[in-house]
């Protein structure tokens, strides 16, 4: 992809102005409705480190494995939305003619849903390019690191048996089948799942969220990742459990698991990076 | 144009118009069926088969089953649409009855009186009389018992026939089953050589024609008969928004899907009582095929897709040879994944690397 600095630069600019307008008109419509604009509703989350079950499919010697739990550092403050993107949040971006209208047909302070990968992506973008800021998916650690106690990862099959492969299969339909979820279809209120220990609200609610990460091939050797191999074609989307989505896709129901439970709805939420102004001026070497 | 009233009506007045002229009591034959032995058999839900023997023991007997109607709203997907179902028994698709050639089946059919709608049942195993539709037309509150003679071995469907635009409408909402017919001496194969099955299981696919609304949501009714009109107007597009086994889409997945064992032989009966599909069980095979369901007929070998003829059912045999997670699909695939039918099969077994085996794992392509 060409990178034109100049070109960049404007418009992040013209970007940052519209933001400051933007925002005033924001703040105007949400004192009205009496509520607080979720754009603005963030959880920051202090550094630390965590243990997380790595997303894609493992190979160890030739068979599959169980996903390698690796210790990771989110080492600077994050900042993520409490909430997920709301219907409301999302149609703002529809009527700039940045997004495409979602699947949906729900509206208000509700999730967002219906939507897929490179709608969430267009959303990103957009609400950049009005505030100004660097607002982007969360990684597939950022998410779980934001998710705390409710993250689950995949639903494991456990080691490969290289005599019986159809071992994990049927374990990992099991263990599925054990936790006894039932289909969750209709969206609900923001907040009606309730809030994580870190204050973040509906983490493995019924709405499963897009991520930054790919999907990916890998190869374990003595408990670490030695190989990758990503398609980017395919994102990681977590919630009750994390599955593997196309980007294309908006209906996760129809969109993958040939067997197991699908998600019931598709969503997202972003984090912003601190300073995003200054550190894409910095990135474009113009301080 | 009639109204919906009127409709449901007429019909009710011409079925019952058939049934007047058909019902000459069957009495030549009650003497001689009267010194039969009989057996009263409990019917249950789907995919299930009432226990039975693969080989009659003894001479024809009557068989008793009996049948309650139920209207009643059911769901129908994961996104909780509702069909105001009518149902044999309380199940989509009603039971499985299982009987001998030359034994009488006889069902007392029952229509509560908390139902809305007349009913009947069109045993397509059943000789005359509209395949006994003519003879068991009953209103909420009255129950009817009805005696045919299986002359002939095979599956077959039964289904509510009440008359005129009445018949497709109960069907699709739900009112259809299947009847075994098994051979005295049991299946065979091609040559003739008995062949058995160690778990049977009955599959009833069903396509649905639920209306939506102006945001193309599907419309929940009150009533079955508040539907009609919506309904009709999508059944006449011909294409479902559902396509269901055992009447709701996953219902046959989960802590319900199919169980088996490598080295286990299956019976898998299938019908559709109105529309064609295409049965195909992913990583394995049909191994005898009754595709028409008709035993008399020499079963087809090593399918890989059987096709069941809208208002019929088939069977077809299979041993498994391989353990993991089986799909069970009408393979018109967009049916299958979009529309809901697919089922799950959970083998449990050892695997068989002479059958197949992964050489090599996915690696980068080696330039």
């Amino acid at each position: 992809m060409s990178f034109d600095p100049v070109f960049t630069f404007g418009t992040i600019a013209a970007a940052a102005l519209i933001g400051l307008g933007v925002s005033h008109a924001i703040d105007d419509t949400s004192s009205q409705l009496g509520g607080p604009d979720a754009v603005n509703e963030l959880v920051t989350l202090t550094p630390g480190s965590f243990d997380h079950a790595q997303p894609g499919e493992f190979l160890k010697d030739n068979h599959p494995a169980p996903a390698p739990v690796v210790g990771e550092t989110i080492d600077a403050p994050l900042e993520i939305m409490k909430f997920q993107v709301t219907a409301s949040d999302y149609d703002r971006c529809v009527s700039d003619g940045a997004c495409k209208p979602a699947d949906s047909r729900l509206a208000g302070n509700v999730p967002a849903t219906g939507v897929s990968f490179i709608d969430a992506q267009a959303y990103a973008n957009w609400l950049s390019a009005r505030t100004g800021e660097t607002w982007r998916l969360p990684t597939d650690v950022e998410w779980a690191y934001a998710a705390g106690e409710r993250f689950r990862a995949d639903i494991e099959g456990g080691e490969g048996d290289p005599a019986d492969p159809a071992k994990r299969w049927l374990t990992q339909y099991r263990n599925e089948t054990a936790l006894g979820r039932k289909p969750d279809p209709e969206p609900r209120a923001r907040g009606s799942f309730g809030f994580n220990a870190k204050g973040v609200a509906d983490i493995a609610g019924n709405v499963w969220e897009w991520t930054s990460t790919c999907y990916a091939h890998a190869t374990v050797s003595s408990g670490r990742v030695a190989r990758s191999i990503s398609n980017c074609g395919v994102h990681v989307v977590e919630g009750f459990h994390r599955t593997y989505m196309s980007n294309f896709v908006r209906d996760g129901k129809s969109g993958g698991c040939a067997v197991g439970t699908p998600p019931d709805n598709l969503g997202f939420r972003l984090v912003r990076d601190r300073g995003g102004f200054a550190q894409a001026l910095r990135r474009l070497g113009l301080t | 144009m009639l109204t919906r009233r009127e409709a449901l009506l007429s019909s009710v007045l011409t079925a019952a118009a058939i049934a007047t002229i058909g019902s000459a009591p069957a009495m030549a034959a009650a003497k001689d069926v009267a010194g039969l032995p009989r057996e009263k058999v409990t019917l249950v839900a789907p995919p299930f088969v009432h226990a039975h023997d693969q080989v009659a023991k003894g001479g024809p007997r009557v068989v008793e089953f009996t049948m309650t109607i139920e209207e009643k709203p059911m769901v129908i997907d994961a996104d909780g649409t509702q069909l105001n179902a009518m149902t044999y028994n309380g199940s989509i698709p009603g039971p499985l009855m299982v009987v001998h050639e030359g034994d009488y089946l006889e069902l007392t059919l029952v229509n509560p009186d908390t139902n809305t709608l007349a009913h009947n049942i069109d045993f397509h195993a059943a000789t005359g009389a509209l395949g006994g539709g003519g003879l068991t037309l009953v209103n909420p509150g009255e129950q009817v018992t009805l005696r045919f003679k299986a002359t002939r071995p095979g599956t077959f469907v039964y289904h509510c026939a009440p008359g005129g635009a009445m018949i497709p409408w109960h069907v699709v909402s739900g009112m259809s089953g299947a009847v075994m017919v098994l051979p005295r001496d049991g299946l065979k194969d091609e040559k003739g050589k008995p062949v058995r099955y160690d778990r049977i299981y009955y599959i009833g696919e069903n396509d649905f024609y639920i209306p939506r609304d102006e945001q193309g949501k599907f419309k929940k009714y009150d009533s079955a008969g508040d539907n009609y009109d919506d309904t009709v107007k999508v059944m006449r597009g011909l294409i479902p928004t559902h396509v269901v086994f055992n009447g709701t889409a996953g219902s046959l997945t989960g802590e319900n899907a199919m169980k088996a064992k490598v080295g286990e032989t299956i019976l898998i009966v299938h019908s559709q009582a109105n529309r064609d599909t295409r049965p195909h069980l992913i990583g394995g095979h049909g191994d005898f095929v009754w595709e028409g369901g008709k035993f008399a007929n020499p079963p087809a070998k090593d399918m890989e897709t059987w096709f069941i003829r809208g208002g019929s059912a088939g069977a077809a045999l299979y041993t498994f040879r391989q353990p993991g997670i089986y799909a069970y699909v009408n393979h018109n695939l967009i049916e299958a994944v979009e529309l809901g039918a697919t089922a799950h099969f959970m083998v449990d077994g050892s695997w068989d690397d002479d059958l197949m085996m992964q050489v090599e794992a996915p690696k980068v392509i080696a330039s």
